[in-house]
C-alpha cells in the first residue's frame, strides 16, 4: 500500500508544476505592463518604471521570472491586486472562508439529496421512483444554477419574502442571519452535486446487490432493510464519497455564478470582479489557488479510498 | 434483433430510435436547431428594435413571452437567442474535439513519453475548474461571443482528450490492429485508418454531452457579462437584465432560462441514448 501511495503523491508534484507553469504562462498573456498599472501616477517616469520592473524581476529572462514567482507563491506571496494594492493572500484569505461556508452547506445537501434518492432508486430499479429519481437527476444536471436562483428568489423572496433575496452575513456576527442568507444559495450550489451523487449511489448500489455476500445475507433470513443497510450501502458508500469529494470542481465553478446572483462576498464572485477591474493578478492567483486545492482534495480522495478499502490496504 | 446482414452503425441507429426519450430529445434539438436558422422568418420582431410604449409589458396575444425593459419582444429574442447558444455549443465542442481527438489518438497511439507529456498537461488543464478556467481564458482574450466560444473550447479539451486515448488505447489492443500493423502499414496509417473509426462513437456520444456543458457555459459566460454583449441576445444575458426585474417583471427570467433548461436537457437526452445504443454491453 505505501508504494501505492507514494506513487500517487509523486505524482502530484508534477501536475502542480505544470499547473503553476500553465498560470505563470496565463499572466504573460495577460493584457497591460504589470508596471504601468503599478506606477500609476507616476508611469510616465521611466526611472519608477525601471525600478518597478527591477522589484518584480520583470526585466529577467522568462525562466527566471518563474523561478522567482514560485519562490514567492511557495511562501505564499500572491503579489498584490492592481485595483486594491492589497496583496492577493490577504483577499484570498478573506474571500475563500465565505466560499467554503456556502460550499460545506452545499455538499451537506448533496449528501442528503443525492444519497437517498440513489439508494431508492437502486432498490426500485425500474419502477416508478427509479424512473422519478433518475428524471430528477438528468432536470438537476440540465438547469443552469443560476437560473435556478433567480426562481427561487422569485419565489421565496419576492413572493413568499421567507428568505432574504441577496446578501452574506458572517456566521460570527448572527448565525440564524447566516443561514438564512446562505441555505439558497447553498441548495442551487448542492442540486447539480446532489444529481451527480445520485448516479453514483443508484449504480454503486445496483452493483453492490449483486454481489455474492448480500445474496448470502439474504439467505441467512436478514430482513431486506437489514441487507440493504447492514451489507449493500455499506459497500456501495465507499466509492461515491470519493468520487463526491471529485465534485469540489463543480462546487467552484458553480460558486462563482451563485455568489454573483446571490451577492455573496466569496471566492467566486472575487474572480469575476477581478476580470471587470482588470485585476489579472486576483484572476491569476484564483485559478492557481482553486487547481491547487483540486489537485490536493483528489489526492486527498485517492489515499482516503485506498485507507478505507480493505482490499486495496493489503495489496 | 437486426437481420444479420444489417451492419453494426445500422442496429446503433435502430436501437437508438427504440429508444422513444431521446428520439423526442432528438426532434425537440432539431426544432432548436430550424429556430436558430429560420430565425428572421419566424421571430414576430425584430430582437433589438426598442419601443418606449411597451416597456416590461406582460405576456399577452401581442407579445407571447412579453417585452423586456427597453421594450423589446422576449420571444424573439429568445428564437434569436437560440442561435448564440448553438453556435457555441457547436463551435467550442469542434475546438474541444479539434484539439483533444488528435491529442488522445497519439497519446493512446504512441504511449511512451509522449504519452506521459500529455496525459499529464491533461491533468494539469483539468485541475483549474471548467468555468474559472474559461472565466480566465475569456478575460485574456476580451468578453464577446467569439472568445467565449474559443475559452469553452479550449477548456472542454482535456476531456475529448481522455475519452479518445481510453478508446485509442482499447482498439490499439484488437485483433485486427495487431494484423494491420503486422502487415507493414506505417503508424500513422494503422493509427488514422484502423484506430480512428473505432474510437468515434464513445467520441460521439462526449460530444453531445459536451455540447449541452458548452450551452451552459455560454449562458454562464454571456450572464456574467463575459459573452454576447447588448444589445444582441443571448439566453444567458437575458438572464442577467432580468435579474434586476424580478419583482416588477418575473417573465423576463422565466422564458430565457425554460430554453436553456430544454436545449440542454434534450443535449443530455441525446448522449445518454447514443450511449446506451453504440455500447449494448453498459
Amino acid at each position: 500500500m505505501n508504494a501505492q501511495l507514494a506513487g500517487r503523491i509523486a505524482q502530484v508534484v508534477p501536475t502542480l508544476l505544470l499547473v503553476s507553469l500553465l498560470v505563470f504562462c496565463l499572466q504573460h498573456l495577460m493584457p497591460g505592463d504589470p508596471a504601468i498599472v503599478l506606477a500609476g501616477e507616476e508611469r510616465g517616469d521611466p526611472v519608477v518604471l525601471a525600478q518597478i520592473r527591477a522589484e518584480l524581476w520583470l526585466d529577467r529572462p522568462l525562466p527566471l521570472q518563474y523561478w522567482h514567482w514560485i519562490g514567492q507563491i511557495a511562501h505564499g506571496d500572491f503579489g498584490i491586486s492592481w485595483h486594491t494594492r492589497e496583496p492577493i493572500a490577504k483577499l484570498i484569505a478573506q474571500k475563500l472562508p465565505v466560499t467554503l461556508q456556502v460550499g460545506g452547506m452545499a455538499f451537506v445537501i448533496a449528501v442528503l439529496i443525492g444519497v437517498p434518492a440513489g439508494i431508492v432508486a437502486a432498490v426500485c430499479r425500474g419502477k416508478v421512483w427509479d424512473y422519478a429519481a433518475t428524471a430528477a437527476a438528468l432536470a438537476g444536471l440540465s438547469t443552469p444554477n443560476f437560473w435556478l436562483g433567480i426562481m427561487l428568489i422569485l419565489l421565496l423572496s419576492v413572493h413568499l419574502g421567507w428568505l432574504p433575496p441577496s446578501g452574506f452575513v458572517p456566521p460570527s456576527e448572527d448565525w440564524r442571519q447566516s443561514l438564512a442568507t446562505t441555505i439558497m444559495p447553498a441548495f442551487v450550489l448542492g442540486n447539480a452535486i446532489a444529481a451527480i451523487l445520485m448516479r453514483h449511489t443508484r449504480s454503486a448500489m445496483l452493483t453492490a446487490m449483486s454481489q455474492d455476500f448480500v445474496r448470502t445475507a439474504r439467505a441467512k433470513g436478514l430482513s431486506e432493510m437489514g441487507v440493504i443497510v447492514g451489507h449493500a450501502l455499506r459497500n456501495a458508500l465507499l466509492p461515491v464519497v470519493t468520487l463526491g469529494a471529485l465534485e469540489l470542481g463543480t462546487l467552484l465553478s458553480g460558486a462563482v455564478l451563485t455568489e454573483q446572483v446571490f451577492s455573496i462576498p466569496g471566492f467566486g464572485k472575487m474572480i469575476v470582479d477581478a476580470v471587470f477591474n482588470r485585476d489579472y493578478p486576483v484572476v491569476q492567483g484564483v485559478v492557481l489557488v482553486t487547481a491547487f486545492l483540486t489537485v490536493m482534495l483528489n489526492l486527498a480522495a485517492d489515499i482516503l479510498y485506498v485507507v478505507i478499502n480493505p482490499r486495496l490496504r493489503d495489496g | 434483433m437486426a437481420d444479420r446482414t444489417i451492419g453494426p452503425r445500422y442496429e446503433a441507429l435502430a436501437r437508438f430510435l427504440e429508444r422513444r426519450v431521446a428520439v423526442a430529445a432528438l426532434a425537440v434539438i432539431v426544432l432548436f436547431v430550424l429556430a436558430a436558422v429560420f430565425a428572421p422568418l419566424l421571430a414576430p420582431y425584430d430582437p433589438t428594435a426598442t419601443s418606449w410604449s411597451a416597456i416590461r409589458k406582460a405576456p399577452s396575444v401581442a407579445h407571447w413571452m412579453g417585452t423586456d425593459e427597453n421594450g423589446r419582444d422576449v420571444l424573439s429574442r429568445v428564437i434569436f437567442g437560440a442561435r448564440a447558444s448553438l453556435l457555441a455549443g457547436a463551435v467550442a465542442v469542434a475546438i474541444a474535439a479539434g484539439i483533444g481527438l488528435p491529442a488522445g489518438l497519439l497519446a493512446g497511439f504512441a504511449r511512451g513519453w509522449i504519452d506521459a507529456v500529455l496525459s499529464r498537461i491533461v491533468d494539469a488543464v483539468l485541475a483549474c475548474p471548467f468555468l474559472i478556467l474559461a472565466i480566465a481564458l475569456a478575460a485574456i482574450l476580451g468578453p464577446n461571443l467569439t472568445n467565449a466560444m474559443i475559452a469553452i473550447g479550449i477548456s472542454s479539451a482535456p476531456r475529448f482528450m481522455r475519452v479518445a486515448r481510453a478508446a485509442t488505447l482499447e482498439a490499439a489492443a484488437l485483433e485486427y490492429v495487431e494484423a494491420a500493423r503486422a502487415i507493414g502499414n506505417p503508424p500513422w496509417r494503422v493509427a488514422v485508418f484502423h484506430v480512428l473509426p473505432n474510437i468515434v462513437p464513445p467520441v460521439l456520444v462526449q460530444a453531445t454531452l459536451a455540447i449541452a456543458a458548452a450551452i451552459i457555459a455560454e449562458a454562464s459566460l454571456s450572464f456574467l457579462g463575459l459573452g454576447q454583449q447588448p444589445p444582441d441576445p443571448s439566453w444567458g444575458s437575458m438572464l442577467n437584465a432580468a435579474q434586476r426585474f424580478l419583482t416588477q417583471a418575473p417573465w423576463l427570467a422565466v422564458f430565457p432560462g425554460l430554453a436553456i433548461f430544454l436545449c440542454v436537457l434534450s443535449f443530455n437526452l441525446v448522449g445518454d441514448g447514443l450511449r446506451d445504443a453504440l455500447d449494448p454491453r453498459a
